[in-house]
């Protein structure tokens, strides 16, 4: 407990310092509010519009969550084909990982031309897509990167492509889909931010933010930046948990392969 | 009868190709049961190709294998042979124990019986307290004793081994040479044994393969008359040095010495 209060000690007394710290200077250098609000200003607009912002965090996580749910299923789905039938694998995992490095969610706009202007299915799209090519490019990796030696043992019992899927493969793949997942949470959150500054219902945490800021409410956008990271921090912790829960021998064994 | 023949086998990579390998002109050997033969050689002598061979893991260009009085394809089917290599190859996310039971599962066992198989191999390479563990817990000399019990959980009559040894430091290494020994004396079972070591080679064998390069072949079978037991001071017995000299002279002889013991170790 006393290990577990020292790794934890230094980021706390930081944070609280850094924010004691924002607060003096706004007083001290006179900072107008249009210029940087003070963090007792922002936590005043928060508490105030609390449902407000639950709100408009329910609206966004909920496309969040869809999105992330619906991508990681399209991606593990895909990643079994793609390593299944090597041909595909080798035409699509390139693309896959070049469409992976580019800021694919300014797709958004063309998107939501395809919908009513108060779908929430362009975001939803939008975060399906994200959390589908990260997914599906580590699925893969893990499917395909058995050790070599495992795979000769394997053979070595006269075993089955479909016992080789079951044993190795699938096994092997947990601990990338935990990662996928530790990446494309967090992303999945920002996704369905930045795609509500792209038009649509102006309902979620990341049209609020704009909108306070147009009408020069700088401590209400500040308090819904402050729902977005909550929101964030939230979906990543989700991610970490559901890992732990799920992994035989916890974190270790993802950290501490022994081959 | 003879565990394992080798007729005539010729093993050629890219056949016709610029970067064509000859990696086996015609081979031939016979291993009798309960025999104990090492295969050494400089790297690209074609020993582990040799060995995977004889485990139906590649294909011969030409000649044939028999593995139990069978194809070696035949015996692979049918788990004639373990395997264990430099790298354990445990699963990560198995015990030690359901990483034992592997390749019984494989064979269709019920659970009861895996079971208790695998408590039995545990008991024999002396881990019996390490079941409910998994790899990454236990040390690399532990790791390799999993994998030998893996590859000896069906009880077949041939174990082949791929420098299992290799990474160990050379205190573990040792102990593990003396360990598998014993469990061979235990469980009467042939061992076909890839080493780049001369010492290892000599201390394990009743006979040792000396093979050179390019192309790869069998230039010398030294047999090794160490009678009964071997221990620690088998090690310092004149009979072991006059092996080892044999196999490291046939080593020159075959040319693998030439450059400054390419791949061998005197250690």
């Amino acid at each position: 407990m006393t290990a577990r209060l020292r790794t934890a000690l230094p980021p706390i007394v930081f944070g609280v310092a850094f924010i004691a710290w924002w607060e003096a200077a706004v007083k001290i250098f006179d900072l107008k509010p249009y210029f940087l609000s003070a963090p007792s200003k922002i936590w005043d607009q928060f508490a105030n519009n609390k449902s407000l912002i639950w709100e408009a965090t329910r609206v966004s996580g909920t496309n969040a969550l869809a999105g992330l749910v619906a991508g990681t299923i399209l991606g593990v789905a895909m990643s079994f084909l793609l390593s299944r039938y090597r041909v595909l694998g080798d035409i699509v995992t390139p693309l896959a990982i070049a469409l992976n490095a580019v800021p694919i969610f300014v797709l958004v706009a063309v998107l939501n031309n395809m919908y009513s202007i108060t779908s929430e299915i362009p975001r939803r799209l939008m975060v399906t897509l994200v959390v589908y090519f990260i997914v599906l490019v580590n699925v893969a990796k893990g499917l395909t990167q058995v050790s070599p030696t495992q795979l000769e043992l394997m053979h070595s019992y006269a075993a089955s492509e479909s016992a080789i899927l079951r044993k190795v493969r699938v096994p092997n793949a947990i601990p990338y889909l935990f990662t996928a997942l530790k990446i494309s949470a967090p992303a999945a959150v920002i996704t369905a931010f930045v795609s509500e500054y792209f038009g649509g219902s102006q309902n979620g945490l990341g049209s609020r933010i704009t909108s306070n800021i147009a009408n020069s409410k700088n401590a209400a956008a500040w308090a819904y930046v402050l729902g977005a990271c909550l929101l964030g921090l939230a979906f990543y912790l989700v991610s970490i948990i559901v890992e732990s829960a799920a992994t035989p021998g916890g974190a270790k064994r993802t950290s501490g392969r022994s081959q | 009868m003879s565990t394992v023949s080798v007729n005539n086998l010729n093993k050629i990579f890219n056949k016709g190709q610029a970067n064509q390998v000859d990696a086996l002109v015609d081979v031939s050997l016979s291993i009798e049961q309960g025999e104990f033969v090492s295969l050494i050689g400089p790297s690209g002598c074609g020993k582990s190709t040799l060995l995977r061979l004889i485990a139906n893991l590649l294909e011969p260009t030409s000649g044939d294998v028999v593995v139990a009085g069978k194809s070696a394809k035949q015996a692979r089917l049918d788990q004639d042979y373990g395997m264990a290599f430099q790298q354990a190859g445990l699963f990560d996310w198995r015990t030690v124990a359901k990483n034992i039971e592997l390749p019984l599962e494989l064979k269709g066992w019920d659970k009861a019986k895996r079971e208790a198989r695998a408590k039995e191999m545990l008991d024999l390479v002396k881990l019996p307290e390490f079941a409910a563990h998994f790899p990454w817990q236990l040390s690399g000399g532990m790791q390799q004793r999993v994998a030998i019990a893996r590859a000896l959980a069906a009880h077949p009559p041939l174990l082949l081994m791929d420098e299992p040894f290799g990474a160990l430091d050379e205190m573990t290494r040792e102990h593990m040479q003396a360990e598998l020994l014993s469990i061979c004396a235990k469980t009467g079972t042939t061992v076909v044994f890839v080493t780049h070591s001369i010492p290892e080679a000599v201390y394990l064998s009743n006979r040792v393969v000396v093979m050179s390069p390019r192309p790869g072949r069998i230039t010398k079978i030294v047999d090794v008359n160490l009678d009964g037991q071997r221990n620690e001071s088998t090690r310092e017995r004149p009979e072991f040095f006059a092996a080892i000299t044999s196999v490291r002279e046939a080593l020159r002889a075959g040319g693998g010495h030439a450059h400054t013991g390419a791949g061998v170790e005197d250690r």
